[in-house]
């Protein structure tokens, strides 16, 4: 789901950077206020493990591929505050160093899956109903509307820069990003539910924040 | 209990560069869900990029084999990704609890 330049207007692509510079400007003060020098190589940890999850493409159906977004997986363990720098750091090297990914577009691009998704994620680990009793269950919602959300949006900016309707954006968005978010929700279902097994994961109440 | 926690770490680091060198050669090359958007209603063609990156499309030029090419793009990938969050952790980290700091190797 990363928007290369040439997608997005100028209005758009601003907007979204404006709107990027000052979640990460939110989420490094809260972290700075909460983090701990032994949790940094966590993080480091994650990103890494989210950075290579993230080459891996997986197909999903008539010719189209997804891969891990990995907003759910970060704010499990992390918190949303440092799930977003760990992702924003991943999209960072993505769009440097490896061409995926506008430079313009950046904004865009962590608004989308370093902001929304981890916070969406989040949001629906912490309030969807059922959380404590069937954790795996929670797991794999959380990550599959997180990676709605992010489709959404794409498709507004996409639709906001005149690309094409909304109309068409909005429904061939979730088309594909259903498949790729059932695979979302498989993945960090899979990855929590084995760290949590292994005594490495608590849950997000006793990790939150 | 450091200890433990320190063999979490690095595990999953290990587990990370597993991933990129077993696993990213695997990927599927179809395009992703805002690809084939993009191609569908006819706007794939207005992408484009004025910073090539330095290994764009995860590939190293050198190269020539694409599996070990896409597998030493995703190590150096892996690496500069924990490389950053560890300076940008520490920056926010601070002295903060540097008494109860483990020594790092």
């Amino acid at each position: 789901m990363h928007i290369p330049d040439g997608f997005l207007n100028a209005p758009t692509w601003a907007g979204m950077m404006a709107a990027s510079v000052v979640a990460l400007q939110l989420s490094a003060r809260k972290s700075r206020g909460q983090l701990q020098a032994q949790e940094v190589p966590v993080l480091g940890m994650i990103g890494a493990f989210i950075f290579a999850a993230q080459m891996v493409n997986f197909p999903v159906a008539l010719g189209t591929s997804g891969h891990l977004l990995g907003g759910a997986l970060a704010v499990a363990l992390v918190g949303p505050w440092n799930a977003t720098l760990v992702l924003a750091a991943v999209l960072a090297i993505q769009a440097l160093v490896f061409q995926d990914g506008g430079l313009l577009a950046f904004g865009a691009n962590v608004f989308n899956m370093a902001v929304l998704a981890p916070w969406v994620a989040y949001l629906c680990l912490r309030y969807l109903p059922g959380g404590q009793r069937w954790p795996a269950w929670s797991v794999f919602w959380a990550s599959f509307i997180s990676v709605m959300a992010a489709a959404i949006m794409a498709a507004l900016q996409l639709a906001f820069s005149g690309t094409a309707s909304l109309s068409k954006l909005l429904p061939a968005m979730l088309i594909w990003h259903v498949l790729i978010g059932v695979g979302e929700g498989i993945i960090t279902a899979s990855v929590l539910g084995f760290l949590q097994r292994s005594g490495r994961w608590a849950g997000l109440r006793e990790r939150s924040i | 209990m450091s200890a433990s926690k320190k063999r979490l770490r690095y595990t999953g680091l290990w587990v990370a560069l597993l991933i990129a060198v077993v696993l990213a050669p695997l990927a599927s090359s179809l395009p992703d869900g805002l690809e084939r958007v993009a191609e569908d209603h006819g706007f794939a063609n207005s992408a484009m990029s004025w910073w090539e990156g330095i290994f764009p499309d995860y590939a190293v030029t050198l190269i020539s084999l694409p599996a070990v090419s896409t597998a030493l793009a995703g190590v150096i990938g892996t690496i500069l990704v924990f490389a950053l969050l560890i300076v940008l952790g520490r920056l926010l980290a601070g002295g903060k609890q540097a008494a109860s700091l483990p020594k790092q190797p």
